[in-house]
């Protein structure tokens, strides 16, 4: 085709999702073709389900007299979800460096588009990783690396439990997005790692049940991330007695949700600044 | 004041770039202080200065990457602080930096770029072969960029920046990091882009051999365009031949070179120069004048580097050096 043709036929802008599409394509394209990720993203917190489960079952004392392995499951389900989704927005300091981000970013793209591409590319990495961590998990106990456990998981909750994931991983991507744009150096992104993001999932119910008083419990109490986890119990549990201190259901969600929302608007409009760091 | 040696520049009316008094600061350091010119369509402009000297800045602000502090750039008639989202659609933009993702292969970082710039399916897929084609890639397509040399990732990524089929063209530094054939290759298919489709290109360079293939040039020097012409009328305009004298005591002698001749040799570090319509006749005059104070002396014909010593007053690479 002549390009005389291709300017009568081509169209003003590009849309909003055809940008969003082939976004998170490269995001998935790049990840399979390292594999050192996959491995490092799923083995980690298999490991800690493991070693953790084993060295704490003695001590716990859980709701509904749950077992700490079945306790703990959902909470590595959410750090998957934030590992993965960090790694994934690790990747925005990466396309700048490399000089990728500067090609989007002059391309006639809506900023949301930037945004929403970067995010669900990274949000469908997050929640196929936890779903494989979901079946594998219980299917340790045969080789005796897990006690035998009621995961909770059915045919019947898969899609809740899927449709709920993505939520909360397209919330945690969006937050690292957040985290990661005014970044220059990966160095700066695994310091946030150390001292926020983790204790986030440490203090998000995940690790342990959170106590009725005291200044922790209000620390988990205002955490976004709690409300993810909380909600993720609350659709696999087949046990009432096991969820009814958690925080109800529509505010699992809503919270989710704003959050989320909250954190997709900050990093569109530091995206659609122009400025000397984007300019970089 | 910019020393126009151009004077029949194009109307505003039409031209592909216009820019007018464009300022630019950092915190409280000035990049760029009142830039104007315009670039006419279907022409190959080149913005030449030393590192430093406001180019790169000048090339973001037309990117949009940059936000226009005061002053106006306008492209293809649409104002940069207004309508970016048309801009961007209209202009391709090539970095120095690669912009490519090594970890995909040729064929893939064009099928993205493709959707960035709304073209899908059949049309992009026409258009990708189209331009590995033309920019000899069709054998790589399937290669992953990583494994390409310098020179070939410079052309995947001026492919990148052809597919929208854009008007206009910004290159920053194009030929940094290639090897002579590889340069020699870019030079002639960006002439073939400009007399084949008419586009109209605008490179940045701090290299003189890369200017010279400019149809016309703006010489930045610490954010101010201090000249702008043909790269002949830009050697013209320096007059005659340039004497270089070195000396061991320069001061003395440009002193006595006005005392004797009447003329007043320029102080460049070490070395006086002098710009005279008979050089030949001066070099023999001062070589039999002063024999003991001049240690060597050279005679040559303008260079866009004597262009902008003429202009500035001081070597192309102080600057570079000064930013350090």
């Amino acid at each position: 085709m002549t390009d005389r043709a291709i300017e009568r036929n081509r169209p003003a802008m590009p849309g909003l999702w055809l940008p969003v599409y082939t976004l998170a394509h490269r995001e998935l394209t790049r990840f399979f073709r390292q594999r050192t990720r996959i491995v490092g993203a799923l083995g980690q917190p298999i490991i800690f389900w493991v070693l953790f489960g084993a060295g704490l079952q003695g001590s716990f004392r859980g709701p509904a007299e749950m077992s700490y392995q079945e306790y703990f499951f959902p909470g590595v389900a959410a750090m998957i979800l934030m590992f993965t989704a960090i790694y994934s927005t690790i990747s925005i300091i990466e396309d700048r460096r490399e000089g990728f981000l500067q090609g989007v970013l002059v391309a006639p793209v809506p900023r949301i588009s930037l945004v929403l591409g970067k995010v669900i590319g990274g949000t469908v990495l997050a929640v196929l990783q936890a779903m494989v961590f979901l079946t594998v998990g219980p299917a340790l106990s045969w080789v005796g690396l897990a006690p035998e456990l009621h995961t909770g998981l059915t045919w019947q909750n898969a899609a809740a439990t899927i449709g709920f994931l993505t939520l909360v991983g397209f919330s945690l991507t969006a937050l690292g997005y957040l985290i990661a744009w005014p970044m220059d150096s990966t160095h700066g992104f695994h310091a946030i790692m150390s001292i926020f993001l983790m204790p986030m999932w440490l203090l998000s119910g995940s690790f342990f049940p959170p106590g009725e008083s005291g200044w922790l419990s209000w620390v988990i109490r205002l955490n976004p991330l709690t409300y993810g986890v909380a909600g993720l119990r609350r659709i696999m549990s087949s046990n009432p007695a096991a969820v009814e201190r958690l925080p109800e259901w529509w505010v699992c969600l809503t919270v989710t949700i704003l959050a989320a929302t909250c954190y997709v608007s900050i990093a569109v409009w530091m995206t659609g600044r122009r400025s000397a760091h984007n300019a970089r | 004041m910019v020393q126009n040696v151009i004077p029949d520049q194009p109307a505003d009316e039409g031209a592909a770039v216009v820019i007018r008094d464009v300022a630019h600061t950092y915190g409280s350091r000035s990049a760029l202080a009142g830039v104007g010119f315009t670039v006419a369509s279907g022409e190959i402009f080149g913005l030449l200065g030393p590192n430093g000297g406001g180019k790169t800045t000048l090339f973001r602000l037309m990117a949009t990457l940059l936000p226009v502090q005061s002053g106006t750039v306008s492209l293809l008639g649409f104002d940069v602080a207004r309508d970016a989202a048309t801009v961007r659609s209209q202009i391709g933009v090539t970095f120095q930096s690669p912009s490519v993702d090594g970890k995909l292969t040729v064929q893939e970082n064009l099928r993205h770029q493709a959707h960035l710039y709304g073209l899908w399916g059949g049309t992009a897929t026409s258009r990708i072969t189209e331009l590995l084609d033309q920019l000899g890639l069709s054998d790589r397509a399937r290669q992953r960029v990583d494994e390409l040399s310098g020179g070939l990732k410079r052309r995947v990524e001026i492919a990148k920046s052809l597919l929208h089929a854009p008007q206009l063209l910004l290159l920053d530094e194009p030929s940094t990091g290639l090897d002579p054939g590889a340069r020699h290759d870019l030079w002639s298919y960006l002439n073939r882009l400009r007399d084949e489709r008419q586009v109209t290109i605008l490179v940045t360079t701090h290299l003189m051999d890369e200017a010279e293939h400019c149809d016309r040039l703006g010489i930045l020097d610490r954010g101010k365009l201090v000249a702008i012409g043909t790269p002949d009328s830009l050697r013209r305009s320096v007059g005659g031949d340039c004497l270089t004298v070195r000396s061991a005591v320069p001061e003395l002698l440009a002193a006595r070179i006005t005392e004797k001749f009447g003329l007043v040799p320029r102080r460049i570090d070490q070395d006086l120069r002098i710009e005279h319509s008979a050089g030949h006749e001066l070099l023999r005059d001062l070589v039999a004048a002063f024999p003991d104070e001049i240690s060597a002396v050279s005679l040559s014909k303008p260079t866009l580097e004597d262009v902008f010593i003429a202009q500035t007053g001081h070597h192309f690479w102080d600057v570079a050096k000064e930013e350090q």
